[in-house]
């Protein structure tokens, strides 16, 4: 006997569980509870979502082309989720109402968009100067892409919808608030007052307010604001909501960075004669921003969740589409099903960057130690 | 010598700032200016007038869910207190429920119970990087998916829980009551009284006293003994299933549900992480000189711990608050008449005022923001450290 738990002492295993699942008998009842809670949960979802749920076709083997085919609507209470809406509405989840045959040119873009970002997200990339330089590049094609020039037939902002909004917004609010948050970082630490306190209030005007007014003012406002001849469409008006959004919380952060810089940087370089330009440039911001990205990755993944506010101002982004498709007749009810595979879509890019967030907090320790 | 001007003016750091500046606020009064000309010009031409005036006209809708009194003949200016009314409600009601699920699911994240420490890591990443309104959206529709108000769940025989919403008894304050109220305000300023005498007392004479449950037994009994004193002046309507719908008591409807359920689900994972940093910041030594001094581990947790973690959490949950109130600003997608849904939407549509309705519920949202930054900066004045450091 005393052989056995010898034995089992030693086993790696057992010293791991009784140190973290039965230390006593409080922790043991709570592992219990635990457990059964974990199997209850999980068995209800798993059920749900796979083992009783149909995919394209119903338990009769049929293909669903509404909600009545699916098997929990033909006989209730044993079959789990119908994800064929789904399938019926991949395009739509996808593009939106992008002209099917021109639906290859947002594939491109999906597919060269990893590529754009790859070189700024890891600094030890080979040939990262090749990928930075598309990066600059990717704006243009992505805006050849999609929206049409010459040789490719113009596709209206109206007829976006779903992932490519989303993605669209997000990639571009952030794109565009980057240099601006800059500015206002810098801004609000300088010495000139008056140019200190136009950025402070921006910023804390911006951070006060929920994003849906500005949502709504740039929805209603900017035309009042603009001459007759320009009149941005709705994508538009969301985006420079978002951007100024976007800017004003990027600022805080990088401002964060900008503050973490001892003053000794600052005072060694004046010293050296360098201007004020030449030492914000080569001292302080490649140091700052080094500091400031898992702040900004933060603020990024808040701006990815907001995107889906777009929704209340009549924009079809993947949570507009999804509402869309709730309330065609055809598939109506299937709420849990477009929620919970809309909701799988976002945990999956907030979830990434939140990693790769974590990643450089790491490699940021490492560096510094 | 103009040369020499103009080198002074670019190499001299005062005069350069003043010129870099005075070109600053030119531009900007000038995009100003440009943009309230076309303003007044598009205005204009499309026939809008502007002013505050409509304030005083009557409303013309109804809002179902309401704080105060409110009919379709009242003005705009009511429907604003009715939506700021829901907005404080839901933003208050949210804190305290964010802040109660956020505490707890950042203690058992530090569980040392693997299984509870990761059943409250998974909820973390699940809720935390779904947007709150798609969450909103997704509870409201499981409320509404609840059984019809013929079939309401019971809870206790005194909840019922339906499509319609959650149906619960309503209090009823007789004569006498307002005398229990007061002796409840007299028993808790006697407490404080008591604190500082007993802890005085401690001080020299070197005895503890069992200062909380003393006080807590007053603030617990006094009322309770004024009430049956007063001979119980307090009755509950409960509400009677009586053909379509209920009668009597009253109703929580679906939306403030739905609102309450997504605002405080979402914020508690982030309160949850700064709970759970401001616990790990308390430097292990603390707890073994605090356990060598033979504390008890009760004492360990309210003396040495949690005063020390305060100290980290407060300021990041002062923007978790901040954030929640700006997020209660979704009620409508759902239908919640907070202030942008009521005041913002229904009155803006309906008087074409957009300018002055959304300076209005800009504003009011700024002062809120600032009012919970102030009284959050103020009590983390109060936590930090005291003395020269």
């Amino acid at each position: 006997m005393s052989v056995i738990i010898q034995s089992l002492s030693r086993n790696k295993f057992y010293n791991w569980a009784y140190k973290n699942l039965f230390s006593s008998w409080v922790n043991t009842i709570m592992t219990i509870i635990a457990i059964i809670f974990v199997y209850e949960i999980g068995t209800f979802f798993l059920n749900w979502a796979i083992f009783s749920a149909d995919f394209r076709t119903n338990f009769q083997g049929e293909l669903i082309t509404d909600r009545t085919f699916c098997s929990k609507n033909i006989s209730p209470g044993e079959y789990g989720a119908c994800w064929a809406i789904i399938y019926a509405r991949w395009d739509q989840f996808m593009y939106g109402l992008y002209p099917i045959e021109e639906t290859w040119r947002v594939n491109i873009t999906y597919a060269l968009l990893p590529l754009a970002i790859i070189g700024i997200l890891f600094d030890k990339l080979p040939y990262r100067k090749l990928f930075i330089y598309f990066t600059f590049l990717f704006p243009f094609i992505a805006y050849f892409m999609l929206y049409g020039g010459p040789g490719l037939s113009t596709v209206g902002t109206n007829k976006w919808g779903g992932l490519l909004v989303t993605l669209f917004l997000g990639v571009t609010g952030i794109g565009l608030a980057f240099p601006l948050s800059i500015l206002l970082a810098l801004g609000r630490r300088s010495k000139m007052p008056i140019i200190k306190s136009l950025c402070v209030v921006f910023i804390e005007f911006i951070r006060g307010v929920p994003l849906i007014t500005l949502l709504f003012t740039a929805n209603v406002m900017l035309p009042l604001f603009l001459p007759d001849g320009v009149n941005p469409d709705n994508l538009l008006r969301a985006l420079v909501a978002v951007t100024l959004f976007q800017s004003a919380y990027m600022a805080e952060a990088i401002r964060g960075g900008l503050q973490a810089i001892p003053k000794g940087h600052i005072e060694a370089a004046d010293a050296l004669g360098l201007t004020y330009w030449q030492t914000t440039r080569k001292i302080i911001l490649p140091q700052a921003l080094k500091i400031a990205i898992p702040p900004i990755v933060n603020t990024c993944i808040g701006l990815f969740k907001d995107t889906s506010l777009v929704l209340i101002i009549g924009l079809f982004d993947l949570l507009g589409i999804g509402r869309a498709a709730l309330a065609d007749m055809t598939w109506t009810k299937l709420y849990y099903e477009v929620y919970v595979f809309i909701s799988l879509v976002f945990f999956i890019f907030c979830f990434g960057m939140s990693r790769y967030s974590l990643y450089l907090e790491k490699k940021l320790k490492t560096d510094n130690s | 010598m103009q040369t020499s001007l103009i080198r002074k003016i670019i190499f001299d750091e005062k005069s350069r700032s003043l010129l870099v500046q005075t070109l600053v606020i030119g531009l900007f009064a000038l995009f100003i200016y440009l943009i309230a000309q076309q303003t007044a010009y598009n205005l204009e031409k499309r026939g809008i007038s502007s002013g505050f005036d409509f304030l005083n006209i009557s409303a013309g809708y109804d809002i179902s869910i309401r704080l105060i009194p409110f009919t379709s003949e009242d003005t705009h200016l009511r429907a604003y207190f009715v939506g700021l009314l829901n907005t404080l409600m839901i933003a208050v009601c949210g804190c305290i429920l964010a802040t109660i699920l956020g505490f707890l699911v950042g203690i058992i994240r530090l569980s040392s119970n693997w299984l509870f420490r990761n059943i409250a890591y998974v909820y973390v990443e699940f809720t935390r990087n779904v947007p709150v309104l798609l969450q909103i959206i997704l509870y409201y529709s499981i409320l509404l998916n609840l059984p019809k108000i013929k079939q309401a769940f019971p809870i206790f025989n005194t909840f019922y829980l339906s499509n319609r919403g959650l149906f619960s008894p309503s209090p009823i304050f007789k004569e006498g009551f307002s005398i229990v109220f007061y002796s409840l305000i007299i028993a808790i300023i006697f407490t404080i009284f008591l604190k500082r005498f007993l802890k005085s007392k401690q001080e020299q004479t070197g005895n503890q006293y069992p200062i909380f449950f003393i006080n807590s037994a007053i603030i617990i009994f006094t009322p309770i003994l004024f009430y049956y004193i007063m001979g119980s002046p307090l009755e509950f309507d409960h509400p009677v299933l009586k053909g379509f719908n209920f009668k009597g008591g009253m109703v929580i409807r679906p939306e403030f549900l739905g609102m309450l359920f997504g605002l405080s689900i979402y914020t508690a994972a982030f309160i949850s992480e700064t709970v759970r940093s401001g616990i790990i910041s308390v430097s292990k030594g603390q707890r073994e000189a605090s356990q060598s001094l033979g504390l008890k581990s009760s004492f360990i947790m309210r003396l040495i711990i949690i005063p020390q973690a305060l100290r980290v959490i407060i300021p990041p949950l002062t923007s978790q608050y901040l954030n929640l109130t700006k997020n209660s600003s979704l009620g409508i997608a759902i239908g919640y008449a907070d202030l942008v849904h009521g005041f913002g939407g229904i009155s803006l549509n309906q008087t074409g005022r957009a300018i002055e309705i959304m300076l209005i519920v800009m504003l009011t949202y700024l002062s809120i923001s600032l009012i919970i930054s102030l009284s959050m900066n103020i009590y983390n004045k109060s936590v930090q450290f005291k003395g020269n450091a």
